[in-house]
């Protein structure tokens, strides 16, 4: 036996036993481009002369990274995406419905034991329902649309145990940030990441997906976290079909394995202009900022707004601070409608915007302007991500976002939470 | 198959030739905005180097560090290069999403040590050999051999049909 979860599930899914290192046809459970990449995969699929897309109901567009869009030629593109759904008879979702890696989730597509594909090298989110999951480009995808099938090079596998509790204040972002500094942006490249430990019985599933969901940044093809009953309790009701949780095997091989105690771990930061680029809070509070921005498929989801919520109860914003809000579907945003999370952010002074990625990505709804510092809940700070390669980007978690949007600085969150 | 063409470098601000991000290769602002290859290409490594693209010619062989193209799936970062006239890539190591995207348009990228390339130099690759020769005359730079980690058959495959398109034309879907 010996195999790892990548191992199992990418045999399963080619009708044969494979190991790391093999490659391998594979059918797949799913995929996805959204406006940034549909374009390409819809000229690749004609010029390919494909005239049907396979398997339509395992396959969707997503409108969410310009959305609704802010020029001509965006809508150019989102029209070109509804046409080809409505043709192809496959899912879309339409502006406002959110962010892919929220709304296919929520959706119920896909459970444990697949394997998904996306247009969107953020895919890897997924594993935090224990499967594999991962971005590719346009032209894999258009294939996958036309045959329903891809093909995978078995990636070897590394694994990463957290042991310990969190300390108020510090979240499943700060875990994921300091072990991207520690392992760096390419110290996890072509490897299936599987986490495990007692820390992850304490979070969420929503804590899981923010994990898995930045393991790309240090080069993981996949991140994936056990199946508990946490996991059984979030698809249920979501996923339709029979779930096949996958555990690896005893005496699987892994290329590296790392320990991290997460009870010591204080928030931390990526500073600009790459997610590395991590410190822990103590050496870089005070920084001034002009922009804060909750939201993206790496924090825009319900716990993160009530964490945020809770900082921001009763409170203002700095004069100074421009803070956006965007919720990361539809679902997130009436839950916390619901729980007064949006009149909090509202008193507050924030801007809530529709969900989507808001302006994680750079098009529209919050370009910084020259020499603004930007914190931010998102997965990358690359000059120019958001728009304006004169601003500088710093990540933290939800909490650390809100705190430093009250004061106009960047603020240790546990110094709202102690009163 | 061999590719022979001058090497153009390119750095980050402070001076480091390793991770190089999609956002660096093509803006997400012009990602959106412009479907045309030859359009995306004037605009590859703006926000690094706004006259980037001027230094350019056709069959240019562009170098880096480690981790090449690390960031988003964007399709568009690999075809933007390939649109600017680059020919090749050569880089100490690949991020796993540009990797793959590169091979089904058909860019070739090669993984070897680079800090003996410079600005300029005239380099020889020979993909079957697995060797990067410098054609330069420059200290005892002429003809050294820089061994390149083997292409994957994949790969190669991709490389000869055309790309991805013609692969999947060819073989009416994935053959091995």
């Amino acid at each position: 036996m010996c195999k790892t979860i990548a191992e199992k599930i990418i045999s399963k899914h080619s009708g044969k036993e494979v190991s790391a290192g093999e490659t391998a046809i594979t059918k797949i459970d799913f995929a996805f481009g959204q406006d940034g990449t549909s374009g390409l995969i819809i000229d690749t699929f004609n010029k390919i002369g494909a005239k049907r897309v396979s398997h339509p109901k395992n396959c969707a567009l997503v409108i969410d990274h310009s959305a609704p869009s802010p020029i001509a030629a965006i809508s150019q593109i989102h029209e070109k995406m509804r046409s080809f759904a409505k043709e192809q008879g496959i899912s879309i979702y339409d502006i406002g419905c959110g962010v892919c890696h929220q709304v296919l989730p929520e959706g119920g597509h896909f459970g444990a034991g697949d394997l998904v594909i996306g247009a969107d090298s953020h895919t890897c989110t997924y594993g935090a329902l224990n499967l594999c999951a991962c971005g590719m480009g346009s032209s894999d995808i258009a294939c996958a649309f036309i045959s329903g099938k891809t093909w995978f090079k078995v990636p070897e596998s590394m694994k990463i145990i957290l042991k310990g509790k969190l300390h108020q204040g510090v979240y499943a972002k700060d875990i994921i940030l300091f072990i991207i500094k520690d392992l760096t942006a390419e110290g996890a490249n072509y490897l299936s990441v599987e986490f495990s430990g007692e820390t992850i019985n304490h979070l969420s599933i929503d804590g899981r997906f923010t994990i898995c969901n930045l393991s790309v940044e240090m080069g993981a093809k996949f991140g994936i976290m056990p199946f508990d009953g946490k996991t059984e309790k979030w698809l249920k009701g979501r996923v339709k079909k029979k779930l096949h949780p996958v555990l690896a095997d005893k005496d699987a091989k892994y290329i590296d394995i790392r320990e991290y105690d997460v009870s010591k771990l204080e928030p931390q930061i990526a500073k600009p202009h790459t997610v590395d680029n991590v410190s822990p809070i103590s050496e870089v509070e005070n920084i001034p900022i002009q922009e804060a921005f909750l939201g993206t498929c790496t924090n825009g989801r319900l716990e993160d707004l009530e964490i945020a919520g809770k900082i921001l109860s009763g409170k203002k914003i700095h004069p100074e601070v421009k803070f956006i809000v965007a919720p990361a579907s539809r679902e997130v945003l009436l839950h916390a409608l619901k729980k007064g999370i949006i009149e909090v952010f509202l008193r507050a002074g924030a801007v809530v915007v529709n969900p989507g990625c808001g302006p994680c990505v750079g098009t529209h709804q919050g370009i910084p302007t020259d020499g603004w510092n930007v914190i931010s809940t998102a997965n990358r700070n690359f000059k120019g991500r958001m728009g304006n390669p004169k601003a500088n980007i710093y990540l933290a978690s939800p909490a650390t976002v809100a705190a430093s949007a009250i004061s106009g600085k960047i603020t240790d969150p546990r110094r709202y939470l102690k009163s | 198959m061999i590719i022979k063409g001058k090497v153009k470098r390119i750095y980050k601000p402070d001076g480091s030739d390793n991770d190089i991000n999609t956002d660096y290769i093509i803006s997400g602002r012009y990602k959106f905005k412009i479907e045309d290859p030859k359009e995306l290409g004037k605009h590859i490594f703006e926000d690094l180097n706004p006259n980037f693209v001027e230094k350019i010619s056709p069959g240019d062989i562009l170098v880096a560090g480690k981790n090449f193209g690390c960031g988003s799936s964007r399709e568009q970062a690999p075809l933007a290069i390939k649109s600017a006239g680059i020919m090749a890539i050569i880089a100490q190591s690949f991020a796993r999403i540009f990797y793959r995207n590169a091979f089904n348009l058909a860019l070739p990228l090669i993984e070897c040590e680079t800090k003996n390339i410079q600005e300029d130099d005239f380099l020889e690759i020979d993909l079957e050999k697995g060797i990067v020769k410098n054609l330069t005359k420059r200290g005892n730079h002429l003809n050294k051999e820089i061994k390149i980690k083997p292409l994957p058959k994949m790969m190669l495959e991709l490389l000869k049909t055309g790309g991805l398109v013609e692969y999947f034309k060819k073989y009416k879907g994935f053959n091995f």
